[in-house]
């Protein structure tokens, strides 16, 4: 099936309670096989076509700081849209799922895949000092598996997180085996997991408020410190990679999404020449694995970023590198994906071989 | 004078939800009234455990200091969407938004008319004051013909401002509304009024008969620039003119 249509498969499967959207290309196929489903027959979830990405979010940070599991999916002019309430649930600590298949840009852009929404996804697009946890799949079988995987982490951390796909993996068909149905948690459930969340004053405890307001500065102050202090534990143990015959490699290729599928295609031909290439796919892109991309940059003789976009991730890479190794970039833009040959070719051409 | 408030001599108190921290709000103003008539309401219901409030950006951004119910505070304009979603997700709740005219007629005009048009089983609770009051006095969707304001020093002009909006008498259009009407609380009739009002809505949340929409037509001495007694006159002078008082739907 689609990439698109795995999320919402997955959503349905793993307990999530609401869904709230507004039709977008490249990803419209989540809200539409959700209709087709029906699982507020089947699971009791909720879909609901909003008025705007705007309301969309809003009805996250509703249903989230009510302790639900609850979702929403667009692409990247909708999520640019989406900004506001995105740190608004930051600044109150209100976990939900975000999915951004992305398309080009700026403005309206294209419908066509791109890769130019990871600074918006991982530099926090909104205002303030904040991160989101940004994971990025690479496969159809990865959406469906990073949907739970999000929620988990988002209650865990209360924090929105983000499923950061592209026009390529959303529309792609796949083999995917789809994860085993798991219940919606209860009433009981909710009220024990979230002690914290909006579910109605019960036998006279402190009201609970969900807010990101303070107009004490001292107090403000606490608050963003709490919250630094929780996005640094997330960097020591929520960072995720794969990699592809690092052990042995001369050169690297960082990639995430479907530029990482396209790049192992390249590192697999490039072996056949004789070229010892490896790569190193970031899953999780905020927290960003700064170092195990460092310990790389001791043993390679040079890295090629590869993103569809101007370059982006590659200020990471360098910021992880720190003038180890040189670090170059390779990336189109306006909705043209690139192909294997074309990264080989720049591979060689960067680094001389 | 220890006898006098001796607790078989008192005859009116307080509701219990409405807390004691001092309220932020001037003299004369109708959200203290209007915090209390909903805190009474709540407590008369018995829903306590059941109500969720969405407070707004504007001078009610603080509801949830005073009234001891779980509060989620909304971005300018979203506390519609928000509500949507949590009744969807918790339906046996009383779930009600508190907004002002900014909040509710101009920036959220879209929250607004979907979340009604949807029948959203919420109920909105609309503050018309016809000014932007936490920010200094501007201008409002809802400002009068004529009615100066800092941002329209010489008086609102149709020609560069456009007309004050009766989005009350667009909300009664909608088929999702069952309760729509328009109250004050400029005198204890009216404040009896609008209680009745705020009640019937808030039951319409729970029994989930569709969308309920009660404006309260009120004053904002400071920002009018009038004394408390000046202001509850001036409203009655100018905003019941333009403003009428009632049920514009009730099914």
């Amino acid at each position: 099936m689609k990439g698109n249509e795995a999320i919402a498969h997955a959503a349905i499967r793993c307990g999530c309670d609401g869904y709230f959207g507004y039709p977008i290309t490249p990803q419209s196929e989540i809200l539409e096989t959700l209709a087709a489903q029906k699982p507020w027959e089947t699971t009791g979830m909720v879909v609901l076509q909003a008025e705007s990405e705007v309301a969309s979010i809003n009805m996250l940070y509703g249903g989230g700081g009510a302790g639900k599991r609850v979702m929403t999916s667009s692409s990247s002019p909708g999520v640019a849209l989406m900004q506001e309430g995105i740190a608004y649930m930051a600044g109150a600590e209100i976990p939900g799922l975000i999915v951004n298949v992305q398309r080009g840009g700026p403005g309206l852009g294209t419908i066509q895949p791109s890769q130019g929404d990871y600074f918006q996804a991982t530099r926090g697009g909104g205002n303030g000092d904040y991160q989101i946890i940004v994971l990025a799949p690479a496969s159809v079988q990865e959406m469906a598996d990073f949907v739970d995987l999000s929620f988990e982490l988002a209650f865990k951390y209360r924090i929105p997180a983000m499923i950061l796909s592209d026009g390529v993996i959303g529309q792609v068909m796949e083999k995917v085996k789809l994860p085993p149905f798991k219940p919606r948690r209860s009433e009981e459930e909710i009220l024990r997991d979230c002690p914290w969340a909006t579910t109605g004053r019960r036998n006279g405890r402190p009201i609970n408020v969900i807010t990101s307001l303070e107009l004490q500065p001292e107090a403000m102050e606490k608050h963003n410190l709490h919250l630094q202090e929780k996005y640094k534990t997330i960097c020591a143990n929520e960072v995720r990679v794969e990699e592809m015959q690092t052990e042995d490699a001369d050169f690297l290729i960082v990639a995430f999404g479907s530029a990482a599928r396209i790049a192992q295609k390249a590192i697999l031909d490039l072996r056949q020449e004789g070229i010892r290439v490896g790569l190193l796919r970031p899953i999780t892109l905020w927290p960003f694995p700064y170092d195990r991309i460092r310990e790389l940059a001791g043993q390679v003789k040079g890295i090629l970023t590869f993103e569809i976009n101007a370059g982006q991730m590659v200020q990471d890479v360098r910021l992880a590198v720190e003038g180890r190794t040189p670090v170059t970039q390779y990336g189109k833009m306006g909705g043209i994906v690139p192909t294997p040959d074309e990264v080989i070719a720049t591979l060689k051409s960067d680094f001389h071989i | 004078m220890e006898n006098i408030i001796s607790p078989e001599n008192i005859v009116y108190q307080k509701p219990k939800l409405l807390n004691d921290e001092h309220m932020h709000y001037c003299p004369g103003c109708s959200h203290g009234v209007v915090h209390k008539l909903i805190a009474e309401v709540i407590e008369e219901m018995g829903v306590t455990d059941k109500a969720i409030g969405i407070s707004p950006v504007g001078c009610a951004v603080f509801a949830y200091k005073y009234i001891d119910i779980d509060w989620q505070e909304a971005a300018h304009g979203r506390a519609p969407a928000i509500a949507s979603a949590i009744k969807r997700l918790w339906p046996e709740h009383l779930v009600f938004t508190y907004q002002g005219d900014g909040d509710l007629a101009c920036i959220g005009t879209a929250e607004t008319i979907h979340a009604l048009n949807r029948g959203e089983n919420i109920a909105i609770i609309f503050i018309n004051n016809a000014i932007y009051g936490m920010t200094g006095g501007q201008m409002a969707p809802t400002t009068l013909m004529g009615m100066k304001t800092s941002t329209c020093p010489y008086g609102r002009q149709a020609d560069l401002h456009g007309y004050p909006l009766k989005i009350t008498e667009i909300a009664a259009t909608l088929e999702g509304t069952c309760y729509v009407t328009r109250q004050s609380v400029h005198s204890v009739a009216a404040i009896r009024k609008a209680k009745r009002a705020i009640r019937q809505a808030f039951e319409n949340s729970i029994n989930r008969r569709g969308s309920s929409l009660v404006e309260i037509v009120s004053t904002c001495s400071s920002g009018w620039k009038l004394s408390p007694v000046e202001a509850n006159e001036w409203m009655q002078e100018h905003m019941f003119d333009y403003y009428h008082v009632g049920d514009l739907k009730s099914i």
